[in-house]
């Protein structure tokens, strides 16, 4: 069994461990780095609940080898608030308009979102629509979640 | 759902990459990981080696002289956003608008694309249209593969075990022509359940040109030629088109599965590629 010894700096922490070749970095997040936000849905890349922000940009976490996110930056829901507990414009926005149910998608639609919206927070509707297209959520109906990222890019577009 | 036990390489030169898969005998090649990630952690695949081919940032420019030169690890956020693909081959970003999610496109490549060669890839349908030739490397040299020849069969490019697919050459068409491209799937972003690409080039309303492509019908993505060869030299008049195109569109073998039946794929594919004809006649 191959063993890597892999560095990366996780929501501004630096984190290190030893990984075999086929852990991907979701299970590296959740089990070595111990931060269980990024939840694993599917494994193969369709559901979107695994999604994390690499490097600037947004990936899904089951289909990166944790040994390929060695030097990387990294950001996990976890990291999407600020030091002192203050909400992400988008998490306010998730929790004003009832954007989740159970949870489980949720950590993968606010990174998605996160990474979308800090490119450009000037996006229609249909935009959005589109980005969260690669994001399932079973629960609401996708109504909230929309309504929630409309919310939070109209006050990201301010800043 | 979790990845077997592997290997794992990353070279940091093309020379290396090609000598450990002249030497490592059961050895896959990790590009973006769009689609040999999920594999793996199904366990649809159970390589000894992984090669991770990421290191290799001289396979991730886009050049251009008389044609375009597309390396092979040119991510599709980067196909989607470049000036020079905007310029020459625009065709390949509304494509890209079709191919899985942003997120899968900030990794997966268009040598990924082309090797994993799913029968309703968009990225392989472009480089059909304009007869791409795709450049392979190996220990022993290099080589040059003509797109219409790469499917050999369902999934399977004309690629061998040793070899590395390096670059993507492509020459824009010259002169006044419009481009479309039409695809249906369930979801945004999922796989096509049809899908039609289409370059023509009209004069005094004759089409002197056309290049058709289709992807998600049958195992492998193709060039329509029995469909331009009616259509090439004809008056453009949609209605005639949409008469002469039944011909060939009934020839085609259509996957049908437990899914989505060959009868509706048939009629889906019909109206996408009228589609596609009329948006490019209405570009050129």
């Amino acid at each position: 069994m191959q063993e890597h010894e892999v560095q990366m700096q996780v929501n501004g922490k630096v984190v290190s461990g030893k990984v075999e070749s086929r852990t991907h970095l979701g299970d590296f997040l959740r089990q070595s780095a111990g931060l269980t936000g990024t939840h694993l849905g599917c494994e193969h890349g369709v559901c979107g609940a695994c999604t994390v922000i690499v490097d600037g940009d947004a990936v899904r976490s089951c289909l990166m080898l944790a040994v390929q996110a060695d030097n990387c930056e990294v950001t996990t829901i976890e990291g999407i608030a600020e030091a002192d507990g203050t909400l992400h414009p988008l998490q306010e926005a998730f929790r004003n308009n009832h954007a989740l149910q159970c949870g489980f998608c949720t950590a993968g639609m606010i990174t998605s979102l996160h990474a979308f919206l800090s490119e450009n927070p000037n996006r229609s509707e249909t935009e959005i629509r589109e980005a969260i297209s690669g994001n399932i959520c079973r629960c609401t109906g996708y109504q909230g979640i929309v309504s929630a990222a409309m919310e939070a890019a109209e006050k990201l577009a301010k800043r | 759902m979790k990845a077997s036990a592997f290997t794992y390489h990353k070279p940091n030169s093309l020379e290396d990459a090609l000598g450990l898969l002249q030497n490592e005998e059961d050895a896959k090649v990790l590009a973006g990981g769009q689609s040999l990630m999920p594999m793996l952690n199904m366990r649809f695949v159970q390589p000894e080696t992984v090669i991770d081919v990421n290191g290799l940032d001289e396979l991730a420019r886009i050049s251009v002289t008389d044609k375009l030169e597309i390396g092979a690890l040119t991510r599709q956020k980067t196909l989607a956003k470049d000036p020079t693909i905007k310029q020459h081959l625009p065709i390949m970003q509304e494509a890209l608008t079709w191919v899985g999610h942003f997120q899968t496109q900030s990794r997966g490549t268009i040598g990924g694309s082309l090797c994993h060669l799913d029968p309703a890839a968009e990225l392989p349908m472009v480089a059909l249209l304009y007869d791409a030739e795709l450049q392979v490397a190996s220990a022993s040299g290099i080589r040059s593969i003509p797109m219409q020849e790469w499917a050999l069969a369902y999934m399977m490019p004309s690629i061998g075990p040793d070899e590395l697919l390096t670059k993507i050459m492509i020459k824009p068409w010259q002169g006044s022509h419009g481009y479309g491209f039409q695809e249906f799937a369930r979801r945004h972003g999922d796989f096509a359940i049809a899908a039609a690409g289409c370059l023509i080039k009209i004069d005094n309303n004759i089409i002197e040109d056309i290049a058709i492509s289709i992807g998600g019908v049958e195992d492998v993505p193709r060039r329509f030629t029995e469909c331009e060869d009616v259509l090439r030299g004809m008056r453009y008049d949609i209605d005639d088109i949409k008469t002469h195109v039944r011909e060939p569109l009934s020839q085609i073998n259509y996957l049908d599965d437990s899914l989505v039946t060959g009868a509706y794929r048939r009629r889906l594919l019909k109206g996408l590629l009228i589609r596609a004809i009329e948006q490019a006649a209405n570009r050129s």
